[in-house]
């Protein structure tokens, strides 16, 4: 599977030799399981593992939780309170369910921005990236509904929002607002649809993982230095790798152990941390909340959404060009999706040659300010829609879309990147020749 | 640098999530102390029983709690009443039964009756429906020792009123320090001595409102204990389990390292 020489897998066994002939399945795991893998990963490369064990503990734990709920306007609401109440080891469950969502997504905005700095998007894993893209938007489609399913009040009025969105697309957009939710407003058809898709997801997200970890064992992993592993010769390869197993299982298992300890802290100690306290009251249709705020991980995207309002002069320039199609709200509409649709075609924008951020002077700064502008935009977008955060949210919003359109594109014609290490071993051997104590290796990320 | 971006995004994360807990809160909470506060917090289940107390002799003439079965009075946990008191407790109410087509007195296995007036919301949930803590700096970290404030929202609108009144179509408002708005259609339920608690303990208006509060937010929340027992001991053996790991992890590369060091 992998485009990286190395050992293959040789039933020894009358057993082995017989399932191997008829299913090469023992070959297939034995390749995933011991894939070369460059030495220097640092503490950034360890999201993935953690990614995986979420979408296994959501899929746990959701399998299970469907086995007490109800998806129905009248009863949903209280079978979620029956889960809490009578449902042995019910509580644990939905809070870990609930806040699993919240790891899940920690976890991959960190592995996100790991590849942006680490230029991990760029020639040949430009799949790998836009495999990962998908996942992502399948992981907030999935989210979004799961949401919606306890039926309190931000659910049903985030619901509402969030759908009405598609009702901003010029003349086809009721029709498909309508489809979405299965009747003219969010009710109970919405609800069993919702639950429905929220199922299916999370199955279609673990097929795409498989792709994307096909894709990256083809390609083989990126690393901090960005050089490849030298491919000439088994030998050389060896000086650039290490076994997956058990050098970064074990590394990987340690990472996410550390992880889960604040995880649990924080669903035994504070559960409703990051939730919405409106969310203990039943939806009603009737009594709109003060505050409709989605839950943080839309945050960013939810500021953009709303930063595009029509008396920015874009927007009214774009309205006047498309005699009046486009108006503030289908552009605010546009400007959230194209946010996440430049993320994805990064690959092309980015035109340095050189992958790691490490060796290019400019494009670090950039990258921590866009770093900084993701963090503000998600704060803005928890701010009511005024003064002086909607000037702020737009400000926000150009940075993105700057850095991505402008910013990297020009980058690669006009930066001097420094020089860069040899290989990877080599990387390997500065970093642990020298200093002894200071870099060991159980320090939280490090560069 | 990166790994001080990602610390500074955690924290900034932190910030913003808890914008969103910015719902329910009017004016100024006053933070009571309660048992039940911090990891290590407990409920008093002396407390919960008279806050049981209150709430049947005063809330319930109006408000309900239509999500919490009357059996759950006698868990571990919680109130912790004798089954023959919780058999006693449930009888004094009635239900409606649908294979009766008639109203008959509660068994243990039915819930509270829920609200009897169309304004008078069900409190089950209002303990967590309602935060009254958002600090600091709006992060909302200090919920971690404090809760997230429902219980002291509850206590301190029921004593927030200052005793002006309007009238508005008809309907009474009294104006309540706590309440959004400033405006509230209850009237003044608890005041000094209202209640008369069998145990002796002070019934001042801030006492029943606490003890009150404290029984609301065990019925938002019965199995708070459980879930902190379950915390706590995921989160030792996971320390521990870390700790092994990463001498573990230690151990496995140091050959890897020093090689890498004498070459």
């Amino acid at each position: 599977m992998s485009g990286i020489p190395h050992d293959h897998y040789e039933p020894s066994t009358k057993a082995e030799k017989w399932v191997e002939s008829r299913l090469p399945i023992i070959g297939l795991l034995y390749t995933t399981l011991m894939i070369p893998t460059p030495k220097n990963l640092n503490w950034m490369w360890i999201w993935g593992i953690v990614l995986a064990f979420c979408l296994v503990l959501q899929i746990a734990t959701g399998i299970v939780l469907v086995m007490h709920y109800v998806p129905s306007e009248s009863a949903a609401f209280a079978s979620v309170e029956h889960i809490m109440r009578n449902v042995n080891g019910g509580h644990m469950l939905r809070y870990l369910h609930a806040n699993g969502a919240s790891l899940f997504f920690v976890a991959v905005y960190l592995h996100i921005f790991r590849g942006l700095f680490y230029g991990s998007y760029k020639a040949p894993r430009e799949i790998t990236w836009i495999i990962g893209m998908l996942i992502y938007l399948c992981m907030m489609g999935t989210a979004f509904m799961g949401y919606v399913l306890p039926w309190g009040q931000m659910s049903f009025w985030g619901a509402t929002v969030i759908t009405g969105l598609f009702g901003a697309i010029p003349f086809i957009g009721e029709p498909i607002q309508t489809w979405l939710l299965g009747g003219p407003a969010v009710g109970g058809y919405t609800l069993n649809r919702f639950f429905s898709l929220h199922y299916l997801l999370p199955f279609v997200i673990a097929a795409l993982v498989v792709v994307h970890i096909w894709a990256f064992h083809t390609t083989g992993n990126n690393n901090p230095s960005g050089v490849p592993v030298r491919t000439d010769s088994k030998d050389s390869v060896k000086k650039d790798t290490l076994p997956f197993w058990p050098y970064f299982v074990i590394k990987d298992v340690f990472a996410l152990s550390f992880v889960l300890v604040i995880f649990f802290a924080i669903v035994g100690f504070m559960p409703n941390y990051l939730g919405h306290p409106d969310n203990y009251l039943e939806a009603n249709p009737l009594v709109t909340p003060a505050h409709i705020v989605p839950e943080w991980y839309f945050l960013p995207f939810y500021a953009i959404l709303r930063a595009f309002t029509a008396d920015v002069w874009v927007v009214q320039i774009a309205n006047f060009l498309s005699f009046g199609i486009i108006d503030a709200k289908f552009f605010g509409v546009l400007a959230m999706f194209g946010a996440i649709a430049v993320m994805a075609l990064v690959p092309w924008l980015d035109t340095s040659s050189v992958r790691s951020g490490r060796y290019r002077p400019m494009f670090k700064w950039w990258f921590y300010l866009l770093c900084f502008d993701f963090m503000a935009l998600m704060w803005l977008g928890a701010m009511p829609a005024e003064e002086p955060y909607s000037s702020l949210s737009l400000i926000a919003s150009a940075y993105w879309f700057g850095y991505f359109l402008v910013i990297l594109p020009l980058l690669g014609v006009i930066e001097k990147p420094e020089p860069q290490v040899a290989t990877i071993e080599d990387d390997f051997k500065a970093h642990y020749g020298k200093a002894k104590s200071a870099d060991a290796a159980a320090t939280t990320p490090a560069e | 640098m990166f790994k001080k971006t990602v610390l500074a995004s955690l924290a900034a994360l932190a910030v913003s999530a808890s914008g969103a807990l910015a719902a329910g809160g009017g004016g100024h909470v006053h933070d009571y102390s309660f048992s039940f506060e911090g990891p290590f917090g407990t409920y008093d289940e002396h407390q919960l029983q008279r806050g049981l107390q209150v709430y049947t002799e005063v809330c319930a003439a109006c408000h309900g709690l239509k999500y919490v079965p009357l059996r759950t009075l006698g868990d571990e946990g919680g109130p912790a009443l004798p089954e023959d008191q919780v058999r006693a407790y449930a009888a004094q109410w009635e239900v409606f039964d649908p294979a009766l087509d008639d109203y008959r007195p509660a068994a243990p296995t039915d819930h509270f009756p829920g609200s009897n007036l169309e304004n008078a919301p069900d409190l089950s949930l209002m303990a967590k429906a309602r935060a009254g803590f958002h600090g600091p700096l709006g992060s909302g970290l200090s919920q971690l020792v404090n809760g997230i404030g429902g219980a002291e929202y509850i206590a301190s609108l029921l004593v927030g009123y200052t005793g002006e009144e309007k009238e508005q179509a008809g309907t009474l408002f009294y104006e309540n320090e706590v309440f959004a708005g400033g405006w509230i259609a209850m009237g003044p339920p608890i005041e000094d001595g209202l209640v008369e608690y069998a145990d002796g303990s002070p019934n001042d208006a801030e006492s029943i409102a606490q003890d009150v509060s404290a029984f609301l937010m065990w019925a938002a929340e019965p199995k708070m204990m459980a879930r902190k027992d379950a915390g706590l001991t995921a989160v030792l053996f996971l320390t521990v389990l870390t700790v092994l790991l990463y001498l573990t992890n230690k151990r496995l590369w140091a050959p890897v390292k020093k090689a890498a060091k004498e070459d």
